[in-house]
């Protein structure tokens, strides 16, 4: 590994250039500037020699005049290495290649989902192919219907085998292959249907060329080079990807991923890429409603001013206002709100048992000295540990990470026999199913299980417990714990083992479980490995893309502000863009609505709760805005606006800008955009002090211009407003960012946190990410964006929690129930899109075999389920891998009610 | 118990590296791998489907559908090739309406490519069930499968 780092001097085309020993030549030439075209290299995915387009001519020394021809991709760079790219037999070669793959393509660039943004294109012109010779009739291909989510055009295949190695090899997806052969593979499913893996959709950008494309897409298609983009953060999610959004005639048309080397990397999930449909939806609420008498409907008012001069009365200093805060808004609307109501009537818009594991998590990670991992140390680990946590339907890009992590072990065996890193197949082939240890434990099947090394069923106590016996293991100061059963103490030492002998040990919970005793378990565990090993890392999955975020703000839980208002009249109600039926039961909403004279909802999606208040306000989504949004390792991130507000929609915190006026009864206005909040903020919390040192500003400026949105390719500026004025509009302003609405400005390389779309010359495709990069797969030029708000100073100030288990008394034709998430469905925004929608399962309850037969279900029997007092209707799947006495219920599905899980709840049928 | 249970039978607990093998046997005793077959070889041997579907359809040997009632074997060997065989397999497939490897869909004819069924004094020559036409012209053949079409009439 020592070698890695030795800089070396290489001679290309008679220049020399300085990079590391030992990295391959191609990618050694990439990040030098140097184009060489290629085509089955990907950096995630590492080199494998097959498409040969990557030829370079090697010279012995400098009297070889002759010299011979490579691949560079398989080439390992040595010192004083000659080469040349532009050598004549290179580059017919490279030409000859591209003419051969081309023989088969279709050439229907004009009518491809890819055109303008297609890798292949980019080496068709790179390596030299202008005429074609081959005068013979194509082959052609049936295509396959492959979900809601990616079109299937097999006809413009090029054989790259990329999707195959991306889709097994990287994300461990079993229903993509390559059938047949020789001139007629084919790469599909063995049937139509939707792809199984979550991550899926990035084949669109894996794919050199048009064969898998996004349908979302398609379906209000815009070539790729007119798009107004902006860099954005996803909000679907605690892990916080970065993306790309793009624009065109007021409509939000595709999200890609936005490279972040400490982040995502180069990919993200399917419900980040596809889940902004609701932006569009023809149901948002775009214009303010008014309802003078509860018992009216909603009237939709024009006008907005209209909408302030009504509120004067219920904003007036002598009223009581009450806030709710939400984690799907953003940080500044939230701590607008908090501005609003003052800090003693904010309440965080979640129930108690989220906010109190929310703060245990943020309180530990403030206070130990446990490293929290980025997504890139993630894929670091040598051992892991998963405690009640579905991150791959809570946090998928983690269960990517750990993905990768488990290659480690592989990966370091073939260091030792001297095979490169980037050397895919051999390592594969030395290695074969060698992988570093991942231990599961959770209620039920996980997706991750196939490369688990052992994995544990059983009901959050016994999950809890064998995190209990773990950290006992591995804490020399406690007394050491036995379980009751043999397999699980054999069990409980082997993972200990593994933790103990580990260089980086993960340990992965959540949230989401619900469950207090498995998350202290799992904080003990990190806290006693972390006493011997200053390398142990936690990684704790959040709910919400701004759980983080509103954590850090004062404010206390939901369940307080219900039990106010059972005591007392609340004058005016204020909820930020939180639908609080999905928060807490109907009765308590009901209460809360009841007690209070107003209820003003700011919000753009329909649902309950906005359907049912006095004042809606339409606010801008996260693609009409800028904010700030805190991942579940305390990483402060912001996303910029790619599409002006049309209509009455204004940003939330512009809107809560305005009643603050109203409440002060004054014109003064308490910030005029953007950066005024967030010196507001900064100045009144400490907490988010390093906020304003790393993102620029608004009038921040390169070569004294705004970072363009807008390609230089732009196309129809005057002609895309033609039906209103044949003239050229004026370009929209925008205050707030240091980002326009145009096509004129620098574009080149600017700040990494602000880059709004990739292209360099010559490169169309989303490849040009590369030349963004100080190193292929490292971290972009200037450093990765965002900034860490939640660091520990190294210091360790947390101590072991005392955990209290408590047995659960059963009754008759009771179970205990824990709650099940999935990937589609079960967060709030992406359920409102289309393409999302086609795959959310019908609500369901899982149950082992026995647990069935004694309540006489059958597999799709529709039956009952009382929790709390209230009844839910559940569709029975028959699950062997549960433990005998828990339940599986699906959680926050469209239409279901709210649960408080885990809980106990009583079955019967229907 | 079936032909295709008692051939999987043989093969509980097997890995992976039987998949071959038990695709042979199953297509000898079937004529075909059927999708159920395919989906069952894959519960023993714990592979995707589509990984099996990768395998089989990687090798010209396996079949998808079901034989024709006729089966007719084109020679594709030298001597075969030197005198024309490309132009009689395109010839039926022409006929047939499919292509080699596939059954027309009133189940009566299939097509399979062969290399040699040493008849080579015999060029070009097809088989059909078992039953040899020699020196086979375009127009022979459509008497050839005409006469075969009226049989089943």
């Amino acid at each position: 590994m020592s070698l890695e780092i030795m800089i070396v001097k290489i001679r290309i085309d008679g220049k020399y250039y300085e990079t590391k020993l030992g990295k391959n030549l191609l990618e050694a030439c990439l990040e030098l500037g140097l184009n060489i075209p290629h085509f089955c290299y990907h950096p995630a995915l590492g080199s494998v020699g097959a498409c040969r387009l990557c030829a370079v001519k090697r010279f012995k020394d400098a009297d070889d005049k002759k010299g011979h021809i490579i691949m560079s991709c398989m080439e390992p760079v040595t010192e004083g290495m000659i080469i040349s790219i532009e050598d004549a037999d290179a580059s017919a070669i490279r030409a000859a290649v591209i003419e051969g793959v081309m023989t088969n393509h279709p050439h229907d660039c004009p009518v491809c989902d890819e055109g303008g943004e297609c890798h292949l294109q980019d080496m068709t012109v790179m390596a030299g192919h202008n005429y074609r010779r081959f005068d013979f009739k194509k082959r052609t291909y049936k295509d396959q219907d492959l979900g809601s989510f990616i079109n299937h055009e097999m006809n413009r295949c090029i054989q790259c085998y990329r999707c195959m190695r991306f889709y097994r090899d990287y994300v461990g997806g079993k229903d993509l292959n390559a059938f047949a052969a020789h001139n007629y593979v084919y790469f599909g499913r063995h049937e139509n249907g939707a792809l199984e893996s979550e991550f899926s959709g990035n084949l669109v950008e894996v794919c050199p060329t048009g064969v898998f494309t996004d349908k979302t897409l398609k379906k209000h298609f815009t070539r790729k080079w007119d798009l107004s983009n902006a860099p954005s953060v996803c909000v679907h999610c605690s892990v916080g990807c970065n993306t790309i959004v793009s624009e065109r005639y007021d409509s939000l048309r595709r999200i890609m991923s936005r490279y972040n080397g400490a982040v995502n990397g180069y990919f993200i999930c399917d419900r980040g890429r596809f889940g902004y449909e609701f932006v569009n939806d023809e149901k948002r609420i775009r214009n303010p409603k008014i309802r003078i008498n509860k018992n009216e409907k909603q009237e939709e008012v024009s006008e907005n001013n209209l909408i302030l001069t009504s509120l004067t009365e219920s904003f007036s200093k002598d009223k009581k206002i009450i806030g709710i805060g939400s984690p799907r808004a953003s940080l500044e609307s939230n701590y607008s709100l908090l501005s609003l109501v003052g800090q003693e009537n904010f309440y965080h818009g979640i129930s108690k048992r989220e906010y109190n594991l929310t703060k245990t998590a943020l309180d530990f990670l403030r206070s130990s000295s446990v490293k929290t991992p980025s997504l890139k140390q993630i894929e670091k680990a040598d051992v892991v540990f998963i405690l009640g946590e579905d991150i791959t339907n809570t946090a998928p890009m983690t269960a990517l990470a750990v993905r990768q992590a488990v290659r480690n072990k592989p990966k370091a065996a073939a260091t030792e026999k001297g095979i490169p890193l980037w050397n895919e197949y051999p390592i594969r082939n030395y290695t074969q199913d060698s992988k570093s240890p991942v231990f599961i434990a959770t209620a039920i099947k996980d997706r991750l299980d196939d490369i688990a090394e052992k994995t544990f069923r059983g009901s959050n106590a016994d999950i809890a417990g064998l995190g209990i016996a773990v950290g006992s293991l591995l804490n020399d100061e406690a007394s050491t714990l036995k379980l009751s059963s043999n397999d699980q103490q054999e069990l409980a030492e082997k993972i200990a083992l593994s933790l103990k002998n580990a260089k980086h040990p993960l340990i992965i919970t959540g949230v989401n479980c619900g469950d207090e005793e498995i998350l202290h378990a799992a904080l003990n565990i990190s806290i006693a490995l972390r006493k011997n090993n200053p390398e142990a890392m936690l990684s704790i999955a959040l709910p919400e893309c701004n759980s983080m975020g509103l954590a850090m703000l004062p404010g206390k839980p939901l369940d307080e502000a219900i039990s106010i208002a059972s005591n007392e009249i609340i004058d005016t109600l204020v909820i930020l863009e939180n639908d609080l039926y999905r928060r807490t039961t109907k009765e308590s909403v009901d209460v809360l609505f009841e007690k209070s004279k107003q209820v003003i909802v700011l919000d753009h999606l329909i649902n309950k709760t906005s359907q049912d208040v006095d004042i809606v306000i339409p606010v801008s989504t996260f693609a009409e805005s800028e904010g700030t949004l805190i991942n579940n390792e305390g990483r402060a991130q912001r996303y910029y606006k790619a599409i002006n507000n049309k209509d009455e929609v204004k940003e939330s915190w512009r809107w809560i800008g305005d009643l603050i006026k109203l409440r002060n009864n004054d014109q003064s206005i308490p910030w005029n955009n953007f950066d005024e909040l967030v010196s507001s903020l900064v100045n009144e919390l400490p907490a988010f002090s390093k906020l304003k040192e790393y993102m620029p500003d608004a009038d921040f400026r390169m070569y004294n211009a705004k970072i363009p949105r807008q390609s230089l390719r732009y196309s129809g500026r005057t002609a895309m407003n033609a039906n209103i004025a044949v003239s050229e509009q004026k370009v929209a302003e925008d205050n707030d960012s240091p980002l326009a609405f145009s096509m004129e400005g620098q574009g080149e390389q600017p700040p990494s946190s602000l880059v709004p779309f990739y292209w360099t010359p010559g490169w169309n495709s989303v490849q040009a990410s590369n030349n963004y990069l100080d190193e292929l797969n490292g971290s972009l030029k200037g450093g990765d964006p965002g900034i860490r708000l939640v660091e520990s100073n190294g210091e360790n100030k947390s101590s072991y929690f005392k955990i209290d288990s408590h047995t659960v008394d059963l009754q008759k034709n009771e179970l205990l129930i824990v709650p099940a998430y999935s990937i589609f469905g079960s967060e709030e925004l992406s359920s409102a899109g289309e393409a999302i929608k086609q795959r959310i399962p019908e609500p369901f309850v899982y149950l082992c075999e026995k647990d069935a037969d004694i309540f006489e279900f059958k597999d799709n029997d529709m039956i009952t389920i009382e929790i709390a007092k209230s009844k839910i209707e559940l569709k029975v799947i028959i699950e062997n891998s549960l433990k005998q006495g828990v339940a599986v219920v699906s959680v926050n599905l469209p239409g279901m009610p709210f649960i408080d899980l885990p809980a106990s709840g009583i079955f019967s049928k229907m | 118990m079936d032909k295709l249970e008692l051939i999987l039978q043989e093969y509980q607990g097997a890995k992976r590296d039987s998949l071959i093998p038990m695709l042979q046997d199953i297509q000898e005793s079937e004529g075909f791998l059927s999708e159920n077959s395919i989906v069952k070889v894959g519960n023993i041997l714990h592979l995707p489907t589509s990984k099996i579907y990768g395998v089989a359809t990687f090798y010209n040997q396996f079949r998808f559908q079901p034989n024709g009632k006729f089966h007719i074997q084109v020679c594709r060997g030298t001597a075969c090739h030197v005198l024309g065989s490309s132009t009689v397999l395109k010839e039926i497939e022409k006929k047939l309406k499919i292509k080699a490897g596939q059954t027309t869909r009133d189940g009566l004819f299939s097509i399979e490519i062969v290399a040699c069924i040493g008849a080579c004094g015999l060029a070009p020559v097809i088989s059909i069930n078992g039953q040899f036409f020699a020196k086979v012209t375009i127009d022979s053949l459509t008497e050839i499968i005409e006469s075969f079409r009226n049989k089943e009439k």
